[in-house]
């Protein structure tokens, strides 16, 4: 689906990521985790083609996207959640119909799919209320119908469940496990090890820009890496619980 | 004291009476202000969006040029314009020179900087994540500016009316452009300035109350639509 070879990003003089090679396979989700500043965002944002890399080569369906509006062509294929979520001026409606709009569907066709990615995210009835007045879990929720609306061939999550309650969190994950279903590609970068092992069918590990291991979750766990064990058990926010991480394994999605 | 009294009372019967003068300078006021902050919006909004948008050399300069600018003196932009309308002038064939018209041009060129200046300002204070939110949900670059603007849209009003409330009270463009000609050129602000030096202070005062009315609803609207 989406496949990043050689992504250099720099800033500012700074090295946000180095030299990433990267595939993102049809159908599967891709878990990417890491401690914060690691460069998980920006590695996103190169995968959204809303960051341009210094050198390298995003290639999206096989084809490398190099004027703006090839970029928009291929970005019109993705759906995006950021870990904050941005609700735009007016209702929750427009929100979730933004997308639908801009690609000028039919008012009947917005109405139905606005409709149906509420009803998705658990939201019904919220269509008047006003977006900037719900809460941080129901504006995650909005972010995400918003990406589900336009029917994302890709769909990306940047830390979806960052500061949410457990229940909401819950809602979120089961959203994306339906997603993965109903064979979505998707790709959620997370720093709890747990939900990467939970949802993803593959997981690969950034640190410092670079991604130092990809691979099943039991590859990861069995790594002889001593960089990846440092990480796993040293450079998580927290420290992990493997007890937990393998009896989440056991949870059937 | 009793003569700004007898004033204030009679400026009041002036105005409930309608005096025909007095309503029509008001008028005349509103026309040239309404017609010049609509001539200065759609060029500068549009003009000052692309400015935020676009990187080009020099860009911070031309910022701060603009801002500079807002408090640029009336009567020296009434000397600029007087050069480019007189008939040696740029424009001069056009024969705008003590017409609404040229007031009009004038005072379109009077507010640029504030309308430009407050405009890029609004857009420059809606967050990056906005922008950002609409390129990742698929909007093209005219869509991606669209949204930006609905998100500043009442400061980029606010420029606007504080663009009216500058044409509106302004005396140095109005006199020296349209030459304070009575049933023609004349405005509010060159109107106070004649009659307060012929001495008629009760029209002064009832021309002065009009224009402060307005300026005091030009101000409500704006700090009510700055929240917007």
């Amino acid at each position: 689906m989406i496949q990043l070879e050689g992504v250099t990003v720099e800033k500012n003089g700074k090295r946000i990521l180095n030299d990433i090679n990267i595939e993102v396979r049809t159908g599967e989700t891709l878990g990417i985790i890491g401690p914060t500043g690691a460069g998980k965002t920006t590695l996103l944002r190169v995968m959204d083609l809303i960051e341009i890399p210094s050198t390298g080569r995003v290639l999206f369906r096989g084809e490398a996207p190099e004027s703006e509006s090839e970029r928009l062509a291929a970005r019109r294929r993705i759906g995006v959640v950021f870990q904050r979520p941005v609700m735009l001026r007016g209702s929750v409606y427009d929100n979730v119909a933004y997308g639908l709009r801009i690609r000028r569907l039919s008012k009947e066709e917005i109405d139905e799919r606005v409709r149906a990615a509420l009803s998705d995210v658990g939201l019904e009835g919220y269509e008047r209320r006003p977006a900037r007045m719900l809460s941080g879990g129901e504006m995650q929720r909005v972010a995400l119908a918003r990406a589900l609306a336009i029917s994302p061939e890709l769909l990306i999550l940047d830390e979806p469940t960052a500061n949410l309650d457990p229940g909401t969190s819950y809602v979120i994950e089961d959203l994306i496990s339906r997603a993965k279903m109903i064979g979505m590609t998707t790709v959620i970068s997370t720093h709890d090890l747990p939900q990467a092992v939970r949802l993803a069918d593959r997981i690969a590990v950034i640190m410092d820009g670079r991604v130092i291991s990809s691979g099943s979750a039991d590859l990861l766990m069995n790594s002889d890496s001593d960089e990846v064990k440092a990480f796993l058990h040293a450079g998580m926010q927290r420290p992990v619980d493997w007890r937990l991480v393998h009896e989440r394994m056991r949870v059937p999605h | 004291m009793d003569e700004i009294a007898r004033g204030f009372l009679r400026a009041i019967e002036l105005i409930l009476e309608l005096d025909p003068e007095v309503i029509e300078v008001a008028l005349r006021s509103l026309f040239v202000s309404l017609a010049s902050v609509t001539i200065a919006s759609l060029i500068n909004v549009p003009l000052g969006c692309l400015i935020h948008f676009h990187r080009f050399p020099g860009k911070s300069w031309m910022i701060n040029l603009i801002q500079t600018l807002y408090s640029m003196p009336t009567v020296t932009v009434g000397l600029l314009v007087f050069l480019i309308l007189s008939r040696s002038g740029p424009l001069g064939d056009y024969g705008l020179l003590y017409t609404p018209y040229g007031m009009i041009f004038g005072q379109a060129i009077l507010i640029t900087p504030v309308i430009l200046g407050l405009t890029i300002s609004a857009i420059s204070g809606v967050s990056d994540d906005v922008r950002d939110t609409a390129i990742s949900l698929g909007a093209d670059r005219m869509q991606v500016m669209w949204t930006v603007i609905a998100e500043a849209r009442g400061p980029v009003l606010a420029a606007v009316l504080l663009g009216f409330g500058r044409a509106l009270s302004e005396v140095g463009v109005a006199m020296m452009i349209g030459g304070n000609i009575r049933g023609y050129t004349r405005v509010l602000t060159t109107a106070i300035a004649l009659e307060t030096s012929m001495g008629n202070l009760e029209v002064s005062i009832a021309l002065g109350l009009i224009l402060i009315s307005i300026a005091l609803v030009v101000n409500t609207v704006v700090s009510r639509v700055q929240g917007w």
